[in-house]
């Protein structure tokens, strides 16, 4: 998978809560039997009219968001369907984090799974960094994953004391596998001895 | 301090726990389906790796095909069909069992790994489905995965986890008449939010839930997910093991009894802890209706849909406004008489023979108005078998139903099976996102024997004035 270290890009305000599944990429798209093709489908029911013309109104179609690299989104950002082509969708349109209050499990893990970072924040300041991004569209926020902060310059978050910067968690382990971009199966197959001892004992 | 069930059968699967690392957990049945698992067989190849337990892993086709009756496999979307293609290779490549459409076992993976037993107590169960949650209601640990976590499945047997936290949910009192599982978990997920399970693992307690069937458990535990909790689970008692007796898998003769005996201990100890709980009284739930566009935005059907004004926090007064916008719905409006254009009755939540029987009760002697268009999707073969003994096809196809094949159907809408445009579709199943059952279709989640009741009334109706 795609390694992430760091990452300073501008971001995309989707100021929806429970964004699910069938949002990110309809069952429609499901149908492929490779990864490919998912960026076409992503967001597809607010990006396309029923004609297939891009809606205007839809932030990911207008100019000033184009290039963003950042989700910015309400709480649950992911319920919904195990369908990892959600992930695939965000990274192959350009996605590489995602920032929002609260996560849906699956989409959290599938997420680091394949390089893009979620980042929960509190509420308070995902809802003041919407309006931010919302007014100053060409906002540059930094994401350092090794020291696990979020920097965007003068924003305080509604806290004068801020100096812009924000720090999220993120479990060491998913760290490290993000920040050298290996995924979970040469770990797991470095421990068949105590899978066939598990299953010999078990009688399994 | 004693163990909750959750714990008893999480520590009784991790094989290793690394300082600093997740758990490696095993995982004792693997269920795959068409749609998630290509790319995973796909990692397979391209690493040179076999299916290390073709033993534990089940597969069959479900998501995308065709459920009319008389769909031949070469009339099908090239699509679906090529997805079936693969997966039958994949499967033959890969020595994996296949419960086939051409077979006589086929149907939804939730349906048809109860009914066939690979489902026990005990288990760690996994499928790349949201639903595998479903599984829970044997008193398994199921849940559903991505298709790299398939992929590691297939390879490893194993995955790596973070060890979820406790729920208990307590649900107190018994049902009135007419009121179902359905309205048990609408009404859970309506109080603790779509999110509000996130990072636990429901346990559904008390007498009301006891007092269930299995298909009633598993219409429950299968919406866990909808709750936003990682898995769901229900305690084995009789009733599972009778339920479990002499299905293909189950263990038979001396190892029967060795297996009860184990799962009799799979009980949450009288002095454990839950890190959160929540009651709820069985014996004060309406029929529930979801009026927007996510699970947790349901009412009674007494009730009426409720205001902006009422909701304190912003994000849920938006939430609320955008889906009443998308569903044409106005707030204050009562929910029971809101036409529907489609019924469908089926998905992985409530196309058992259970589900089946009760919605033909109401059927029976009814007739679907003209303008609706009404469906009945059996969740696999043996229970389209089943119903047809019991001749609940022509009780639906004599009201106006249509009688279909197993399969996944218009609860999410993968086949030609769609909702057309701003059409309310009163639903069996388990999601009311936006266009999730069709471009532009709304959702109006409900029991079957509401389901059945919209379908014969043409509009949201109580059930309980019909009974």
């Amino acid at each position: 998978m795609q390694p992430f270290t760091t990452l300073k890009a501008t971001a995309l305000p989707l100021r929806t809560e429970n964004v699910d599944t069938d949002q990110i990429i309809p069952a429609r798209y499901l149908t492929a039997v490779t990864q490919e093709g998912m960026g076409d489908g992503l967001f597809s029911w607010w990006r396309y009219n029923r004609d297939g013309s891009p809606n205007p109104d839809f932030v990911l179609n207008q100019p000033q968001y184009q290039g963003s690299e950042i989700v910015v989104a309400g709480r649950n950002f992911g319920i919904g369907s195990s369908r990892e082509h959600a992930v695939w969708a965000l990274n192959q349109y350009g996605f590489r984090a995602v920032i929002s209050p609260a996560f849906a499990d699956i989409f959290y893990n599938n997420s680091l799974k394949n390089g893009l970072l979620p980042i929960r924040m509190p509420e308070d300041t995902v809802s003041q960094l919407l309006d931010l991004i919302e007014e100053v569209p060409h906002t540059s926020i930094s994401i350092d994953l090794p020291s696990q902060t979020v920097t965007v310059p003068g924003f305080d978050g509604g806290n004068a004391a801020s100096d812009g910067s924000w720090s999220f968690e993120i479990d060491p382990f998913r760290k490290q596998c993000m920040l050298r971009g290996l995924d979970d199966l040469g770990y797991l197959l470095d421990k068949e001895e105590q899978i066939s001892a598990f299953e010999a004992a078990a009688s399994l | 301090m004693g163990k909750t069930l959750f714990e008893k059968i999480w520590d009784s699967h991790v094989i290793a726990q690394d300082e600093g690392a997740p758990a490696v957990l095993y995982i004792d049945a693997h269920l795959v389906h068409e749609v998630t698992s290509p790319q995973a067989f796909d990692t397979l190849r391209a690493r040179g790796l076999p299916v290390r337990r073709p033993d534990k892993t089940f597969a069959t086709m479900d998501h995308a095909i065709p459920t009319r009756i008389g769909a031949v496999e070469v009339d099908w979307p090239e699509d679906a069909a090529t997805q079936v293609r693969a997966l039958r290779q994949n499967c033959a490549d890969f020595d994996v069992p296949l419960y086939d459409i051409e077979g006589d076992i086929q149907g939804i993976v939730h349906v048809i790994g109860p009914e066939l037993g690979v489902t026990q107590p005990g288990m760690t169960i996994v499928c790349g489905d949201s639903h595998t949650s479903t599984h829970g209601a044997f008193g398994a640990l199921a849940f559903g995965i991505g298709t790299s976590e398939v992929g590691y499945v297939l390879a490893t047997q194993c995955l790596m986890q973070a060890q979820a936290k406790t729920f208990a949910i307590n649900v107190e009192g018994s049902l009135g008449l007419g009121i179902t599982a359905k309205d048990i978990i609408l009404a859970i997920i309506a109080k603790n939010g779509a999110g509000g399970g996130a990072g636990h693992v429901f346990e559904y307690r008390g007498p009301a839930i006891r007092a269930l069937d299995m298909a009633s458990r598993m219409t429950i535990c299968n919406m866990s997910i909808e709750g936003g909790a990682r898995a769901g689970l229900i305690a084995p008692d009789e009733t599972t093991f009778d339920y479990i007796k002499g299905r293909e898998f189950a263990p038979k003769g001396d190892d029967w009894d060795r297996a009860v005996a184990y799962w009799r201990t799979l009980q949450t100890d009288e002095d454990a802890e839950f890190d959160r709980e929540l009651t709820l009284d069985a014996s004060s739930l309406a029929p529930m209706v979801t009026y927007g566009t996510n699970p947790g935005q349901g009412v009674g059907v007494t009730e009426r849909v409720p205001r902006a004004s009422d909701l304190e926090d912003p994000a849920e007064r938006r939430s609320l406004q955008n889906a009443l916008e998308y569903m044409g719905l106005s707030e204050g409006q009562p929910i029971e008489g809101q036409h529907v254009d489609i019924v469908f009755i089926g998905s992985c939540t409530n196309s058992r023979i259970e589900d089946l029987r009760a919605a033909a009760a109401i059927a029976k002697g009814g007739r679907v108005p003209a303008h609706v268009e009404a469906l009945v999707v059996p969740g696999s073969k043996a229970v389209k078998a089943q119903a047809e003994s019991e001749g609940l096809d022509r009780i639906f196809s004599e009201a106006g139903f249509e009688w279909r094949g197993a399969g996944c159907s218009m609860c999410l809408a993968m086949n030609d099976d769609k909702a057309g445009e701003g059409k309310y579709v009163a639903s069996t199943s388990n999601r009311n996102f936006m266009g999730r059952q069709g471009p532009g279709s709304r959702s109006l989640l409900m029991s079957p024997i509401m389901a059945a009741a919209a379908a014969i009334n043409g509009r949201v109706t109580d059930v309980r004035e019909i009974l």
